[in-house]
């Protein structure tokens, strides 16, 4: 098959271009669904943004991260701080995301500066320690000065909007009817389509293949000249990044953002999807966010029902469901199948042969 | 009342359930370098059977309240040790020779499944312990101890004895000391070294499963959210008193304790009520970042070179 694509590059534009057709064509096929499905395919497309994100920190330079989700936290505010009527400021969208992106990135290094000498297992438990200190803080700063609003959140956060054209609103163009979250479906698919281009560049560059050689041996690394510490700061800094962008289009889509968007379980959730995925793989990655986003609310649409008609009554909750998904995703890959899903051939090799 | 007396019993009281949840971590992490991540659940686990227990006793039955206690702490105890050996069994002993990252993220997996079966076992609500035990309150130099607190404390110093006897006085102490030191030599002298392993898993659960009763008891209430908080402050407990040494873990723990409670009763005066009590959890965390930035080896760990 691949042979086949290789010596017949008409067969790949041919492939990509199918592709392409079915992504644009897919919200629309989703929307005689439900309006529901377009919103969970458009949270769907941001974990699969977080995990790219993740996947650079744990999958390329092997640093487990667990307060990942603070960096999307971060983002989610920046948003949220700068686009609501809480401090009545409205700048545009293309100036916040920037701005949020730039704020995680300066707070994974923060966080990244003293703790990068630690070795792994110390680092997963401090940077978990570091999300929950940030969510304690969007918690609790509503005093003396009134930041973060504590846990009522933030409300009536503005949409995107360019001119007078609003993300937000459904209007007709060219006699399909393009409803709010299909808007928003393409800005993520194009924002995804730029992330994953970006995480091939860096997958091959100098800095990509410097991560990859910490991963795998870090003392090896430094021998042959790598700044290690550099190296992995940048790696903090990138991947917090993604999460801050992550986290400013969230906030916009939702409107409404409080600190219950922010805690351990979604950092772990994030985490599921880059192992189950295949740690270091975009691809696989990708795949993982895309599975674990969606098999959840099939089972909630599915399972849900069943239950009733089968019991009468609900014996397992679908969050439950979701929650055990991830918990056993996490557990069974790594015994059974630790480079994941769909492995990159290097960690294959790394997590397999020792 | 003095308030700072007041608060050093408060934090003892805490962080002597800090201890002997962090000994489960430090003596796991000294065998085998692992944090064992569900360690926390098990706590929780064991708050939940013993609650179980103690409820339908003490509806049901006249005996004593102490007795009621010992019971649903000794129905706790087995069940937490059979947890503590299936998870060494089928999730972190057949990762034993995989990179370190591994069974670090089978914990964390194992620790969002035992919550959530937890959950379907017992709900969403809360456990309440029933009020069996008299609200007795003594005196002491202005401020004032609890019968529960009294009990608290006192455990704890029993079993860390127990614990140290165990480890320093014993034929399995010393198999799990040479285990810890070198597992494959240790096994050439003739220690099965999975058998070790499996017996420290489960004499941490142990401790686990009466730190949950501690716990519970000193708050009133059981919840399937209980352990993981209290796991990682536990945890946190046993990196700032050296991880790996037993009695490092000891004075983490209660160190720990007393400067949350301290923390938690001067921070809102301290900085004008900038920062109030409701940061308490934050500086368990701000202890470890900075244990692990200055002496990452610990109050009482020796200083180890990079094991590769």
């Amino acid at each position: 098959m691949a042979d086949k694509l290789k010596t017949y590059p008409a067969l790949r534009w041919a492939g990509l271009a199918l592709i392409a057709c079915a992504l644009i064509a897919l919200p629309f096929v989703l929307a005689t669904a439900g309006t529901t499905w377009v919103r969970v395919t458009n949270l769907a497309i941001l974990f699969a943004l977080l995990a790219l994100g993740l996947n650079i920190v744990v999958g390329f330079a092997g640093l487990l991260d667990l307060g990942y989700i603070a960096f999307y936290g971060v983002g989610a505010y920046a948003y949220a701080l700068l686009a609501s009527p809480q401090f009545n400021l409205h700048l545009p969208f293309w100036i916040i995301l920037p701005i949020g992106a730039l704020a995680a990135c300066v707070f994974g290094v923060l966080l990244g500066a003293p703790t990068l000498k630690l070795r792994g297992d110390y680092l997963a438990i401090v940077t978990l320690g570091f999300g929950e200190i940030v969510r304690i803080f969007f918690n609790n700063l509503s005093q003396p000065v009134n930041i973060t609003n504590g846990p009522q959140g933030i409300s009536r956060i503005d949409p995107m909007r360019i001119g007078d054209f609003s993300f937000s609103q459904s209007e007709v163009i060219l006699g399909l009817n393009f409803s709010g979250p299909i808007k928003y479906y393409y800005l993520l698919l194009l924002v995804l389509l730029v992330a994953i281009v970006v995480n091939l560049r860096l997958e091959n560059s100098r800095i990509g293949r410097a991560w990859q050689a910490i991963r795998e041996d870090e003392v090896a690394a430094q021998a042959m000249g790598i700044n290690t510490t550099h190296v992995k700061l940048l790696a903090f800094g990138m991947g917090a990044s993604f999460g801050g962008i992550a986290g400013g289009m969230f906030a916009a889509i939702q409107g409404f953002i409080s600190p219950e968007s922010f805690v351990l379980v979604e950092s772990v959730m994030v985490l599921s999807m880059v192992v189950l995925g295949g740690m270091g793989n975009i691809w696989g990655v990708i795949v993982g966010a895309l599975l674990l986003s969606f098999v959840p609310e099939l089972l909630r649409h599915t399972v849900d029902p069943m239950q009733r008609y089968l019991f009468g009554h609900l014996i397992i909750e679908p969050e439950v469901i979701r929650m055990l998904l991830f918990g056993l995703a996490l557990m069974l890959m790594m015994l059974f199948r630790p480079a994941g899903l769909w492995p990159s051939k290097v960690r294959k090799r790394e997590l397999t042969d020792e | 009342m003095d308030i700072f007396l007041q608060q050093i019993i408060n934090g003892l009281t805490l962080g002597s359930v800090y201890a002997i949840v962090a000994l489960g971590y430090t003596m796991v992490y000294g065998i085998i370098q692992l944090i064992n991540f569900a360690h926390g659940e098990i706590v929780m686990v064991g708050a939940m059977v013993a609650f179980t227990v103690i409820g339908w006793l003490a509806a049901n039955t006249p005996l004593p309240p102490l007795l009621i206690v010992l019971i649903g702490t000794a129905a706790a105890i087995p069940a937490c040790t059979a947890i503590g050996y299936a998870l060494e069994l089928f999730a972190y002993r057949p990762l034993r020779k995989a990179p370190r990252l591994a069974p670090l993220i089978t914990a964390i997996g194992a620790s969002i499944v035992l919550q959530q079966v937890a959950m379907m076992i017992w709900s969403r609500n809360p456990l309440a312990f029933p009020q069996i035990i008299p609200n007795m309150v003594f005196p002491v130099a202005g401020a004032t101890i609890t019968l529960i607190q009294i009990a608290i404390i006192m455990t704890s110093v029993v079993l860390m004895i127990a614990l140290t006897a165990i480890v320093y006085r014993t034929k399995l102490g010393v198999a799990m000391r040479a285990t810890s030191q070198n597992a494959p030599i240790a096994g050439l002298m003739g220690v099965n070294v999975n058998h070790v392993i499996a017996a420290t898993f489960m004499i941490g659960a142990a401790l686990a499963a009466v730190a949950g009763v501690m716990v519970g008891t000193y708050y009133g209430i059981a919840h399937y959210t209980m352990g993981s908080l209290l796991g990682l402050k536990a945890f946190c407990a046993a990196v700032l008193g050296g991880i790996g040494n037993l009695a490092g873990a000891m004075l983490g723990g209660m160190l720990l304790g007393v400067v949350e409670a301290l923390a938690a009763g001067y921070m809102g005066d301290l900085t004008n009520n900038v920062f109030g009590s409701n940061y308490q959890d934050v500086f368990a965390f701000m202890v470890l970042i900075a244990v692990l930035v200055f002496r990452p080896s610990g109050l009482l760990g020796e200083r180890i070179g990079e094991r590769a």
